[in-house]
């Protein structure tokens, strides 16, 4: 009952000064609205950042062959073409953190169709796994090469949004052929939208066929490799040349070994190399230990010793994830803290103007005390002028920073998400600075004598 | 006296005549000891300021008497002790020493809440500069006061109320009208509404006519007579215009801190209980009962104020 009849008095006394209430709670306002749109924006990056790390494969982990180095020159990464897909089926098999691992081949070459060419910047022999890992299972038409196409190197692919566009127009590319280097490939499936990537190179403008049969028919050797040496001393393709140019078969210099010798001496098996290995783990909390799992498996197959450096290199997607994620986070917090600022100032404001209406008001608190009001009624009485002020100014702050957000997506174009959380603290906040900012005016009020208040002039 | 104190006197009190002394030590003159008939009985009161070093005494031993239903006028030149007398009746200040009997209540020390509350429920107060609200309707100035009132009075019945004590003073057409839109006069019926709504038994008027012309003045001046022979409210007219104490019954003239004249009127007058109301049987009044009283001797506690007096609509 006594706080209706304060909460009415206070109402009533803002009421008679509505224009002085409404400047008094404007910094309060513009500091709660700049508090709602900060964070909306805030959120809305760190969201923006999320989704481009999402779309190049959730969890995933990358397995990048090492660097040769000739007389302590390094040759960078890559030069050691040491990773083969025997590695890749045994980092699936053998690490129980690794969800999915996909083989890559990668070449750059030019593709083409009919009079139309182009050369995508992602040019992927893989295994259908590479999908999921990459967490890019949805096809806009057709479907995904199987395993039996890796296994046959069957000479399909399927394409991105991009590419399609470039070599088909809008006619469906699914069932046309395709020419990459000599070899034609049969357009099986379109993969979805995933649009660019954080350094907005397009991921649409992408080619996905069996690594088989990109390592057969289009890579000579790895794409990776820069180094004319290495190119031209590795790899499959030029013994497969050298194979062709000098036929062993028809002439056995030796007798056919035995079973037994067979057994005892296994045929040196010359590895396929590959460029690179996508692992995913199961989850995020999963990444660490499957790069731990991965490193000491990879190290017991290349024979490396624990004193020995290694010729892979994991590589952590969720390093670059929390860069850019602490790089927002860090805006964000920063514009936090200036809003702050902003409320603490407009905190002030309504001290200010309440200790000028303690003051003009001096002979109304005197003759409020006269007529019986205790200190404690006169206190409570401005605390909770200050308080309303303050959450008014909180709610139409809320309003102004909620269209203020919306008109940055709209006129910026910058993803802005509003969270209710910030809202109703934002509220809890403009309460509390009316109620800190209140309470020295207050208790002053509270103090007059009423006597001295009365002759007050 | 302590809060404690006020307690126990509460409980001795207990709404009914009581011969019970709250001094525990008598003094010999039982007129002074006992609870005081009167409304008002100041005894022996002093009133020393300290500024700086120096002790300057404003009230050097003032006893007077108001009985109830009276209207006395309080007379003094400025620096007379009036206004810090007036301030002391008013329970507004404290005395140094001396004992101040209002409505059977010891007020001399009590605390600043406990006096808020005296004020709310026994005292209204008029002003020289009415001292209305800014911006404020009339009826929201004359409702202000229940604000602080700890009557269950639900807001519907402290506006019904409002209204009836601004009719009572012929603003019943005015009750939307804001200070600045009204003339002097009406300005002080106000102030007169506002002092009477919570039904005080003492109305206190500080040069009431001091901001209004000569015509002004004996209408308000009538109004106060109106009130006190109706409503049997107590009415101090604190002036130093004689010709405004002229319209008291009886004048206390006080001059250097001490009473010159008229502490005490020439015969007290034994006021019966209720007042019989003249304009009652005339059924003009709004205020159709006599203003509610505390049984003598009756000691103003929280639990009281929410006796709502038979007959009061």
């Amino acid at each position: 009952m006594r706080f209706i009849r304060t909460f009415q008095t206070a109402l009533h006394a803002l009421g008679r000064n509505v224009m002085r209430a409404i400047l008094t709670t404007l910094g309060i306002v513009i500091g709660i609205a700049a508090v709602i749109a900060m964070v909306a924006i805030g959120n809305g990056s760190a969201d923006a950042i999320q989704k481009t790390i999402a779309s190049l494969g959730a969890n995933s982990l990358l397995i990048l062959p090492g660097s040769t180095s000739s007389g302590g020159v390094s040759s960078g990464v890559g030069t050691s073409m040491k990773l083969t897909p025997e590695d890749c089926d045994a980092v699936l098999r053998d690490c129980p953190d690794v969800l999915y691992a996909a083989p890559v081949v990668r070449v750059r070459t030019q593709v083409i169709y009919g009079n139309r060419n182009t050369v995508p910047p992602y040019e992927y022999g893989t295994t259908p796994e590479f999908l999921n890992v990459r967490d890019w299972t949805d096809m806009e038409a057709g479907s995904c090469f199987t395993d039996q196409d890796v296994r046959n190197s069957s000479k399909v692919c399927i394409i991105g949004m991009t590419t399609a566009r470039t070599l088909f127009d809008d006619a469906s590319p699914v069932g046309q052929e395709i020419r990459l280097r000599n070899a034609m490939f049969k357009v099986v499936g379109v993969l979805s939208s995933k649009g660019a990537n954080m350094w907005g190179t397009d991921q649409d403008d992408v080619i996905i066929a069996p690594w088989t049969s990109i390592k057969a028919n289009v890579s000579g050797s790895s794409a990776q490799v820069a180094n004319q040496s290495a190119a031209a001393a590795a790899t499959s393709g030029a013994v497969n040349t050298l194979t062709q140019l000098y036929p062993t078969t028809g002439f056995n210099l030796f007798d056919a070994p035995t079973a037994d010798q067979l057994a005892d001496t296994p045929l040196q098996v010359r590895f396929v190399n590959i460029d690179q290995i996508y692992v995913s783990a199961a989850s995020p909390e999963d990444i660490a230990p499957a790069m731990r799992e991965v490193d000491a498996l990879l190290r017991e197959r290349h024979k490396i010793t624990a004193d020995d450096e290694e010729d892979f290199d994991v590589r952590d997607m969720t390093e670059m994830v929390k860069k850019f994620t602490s790089a927002s986070d860090t805006m964000g917090t920063l514009l936090f803290a200036v809003a702050c600022i902003s409320l603490v100032v407009g905190g002030v404001g309504i001290m200010n103007i309440m200790l000028v209406s303690v003051t003009e008001r001096t002979r109304e608190i005197g003759l409020r005390m006269a007529v019986g009001a205790r200190a404690s009624d006169i206190l409570w009485q401005f605390l909770t002028e200050a308080v309303l002020l303050c959450m008014a100014g909180g709610i139409l702050g809320i309003i102004l920073g909620y269209i203020a957000s919306k008109s940055v997506t709209a006129f910026f174009g910058w993803a802005t998400r509003i969270s209710v959380a910030s809202a109703i603290v934002a509220f809890l906040v403009s309460a509390v600075v009316g109620a800190v900012f209140g309470f020295y005016p207050a208790w002053k009020a509270s103090r007059l004598d009423p006597i001295d208040a009365l002759r007050y002039e | 006296m302590s809060g404690r104190e006020f307690n126990s006197m509460h409980k001795q009190g207990n709404g009914v005549p009581s011969p019970a002394q709250p001094i525990t030590h008598s003094p010999p003159d039982p007129a002074a000891s006992s609870v005081p008939m009167d409304l008002i009985t100041l005894n022996d009161i002093y009133k020393t300021y300290h500024v700086g070093e120096i002790d300057v005494p404003v009230l050097k031993g003032v006893s007077l008497r108001v009985g109830r239903g009276e209207m006395v006028a309080l007379m003094g030149a400025s620096g007379s002790g009036k206004s810090t007398l007036m301030n002391i009746l008013g329970c507004l200040d404290r005395p140094t020493s001396g004992e101040y009997w209002l409505d059977g209540q010891e007020c001399s020390r009590l605390t600043n809440d406990e006096r808020a509350m005296v004020r709310n429920h026994k005292i209204g107060f008029v002003f020289q500069s009415f001292n209305l609200l800014p911006r404020t309707s009339a009826l929201h100035q004359v409702m202000m006061p229940l604000t602080y009132t700890g009557h269950n009075l639900t807001r519907a019945e402290g506006r019904e109320r409002a209204i009836q004590m601004l009719q009572r003073v012929g603003l019943g057409d005015r009750m939307d009208h804001e200070p600045s839109q009204l003339s002097g006069g009406q300005q002080q019926r106000v102030a007169i509404a506002r002092a009477l709504v919570n039904r005080p038994p003492l109305l206190f008027a500080d040069e009431p006519t001091g901001n209004l012309d000569s015509h002004t003045s004996e209408d308000v001046l009538k109004m106060f007579q109106q009130i006190n022979a109706e409503e049997g409210i107590t009415i101090i007219l604190v002036t130093h215009d004689s010709n405004v104490a002229n319209h008291a019954k009886r004048t206390i003239r006080i001059r250097d801190g001490l009473i010159e004249s008229g502490a005490f009127g020439v015969e007290i007058p034994p006021p019966p209980l209720p007042i019989p109301i003249a304009a009652a049987a005339n059924g003009a009044p709004l205020i159709a009962a006599p203003i509610p009283q505390a049984p003598w001797g009756k000691v103003l506690h929280a639990s009281d104020v929410d006796d709502e007096p038979a007959g009061v609509r």
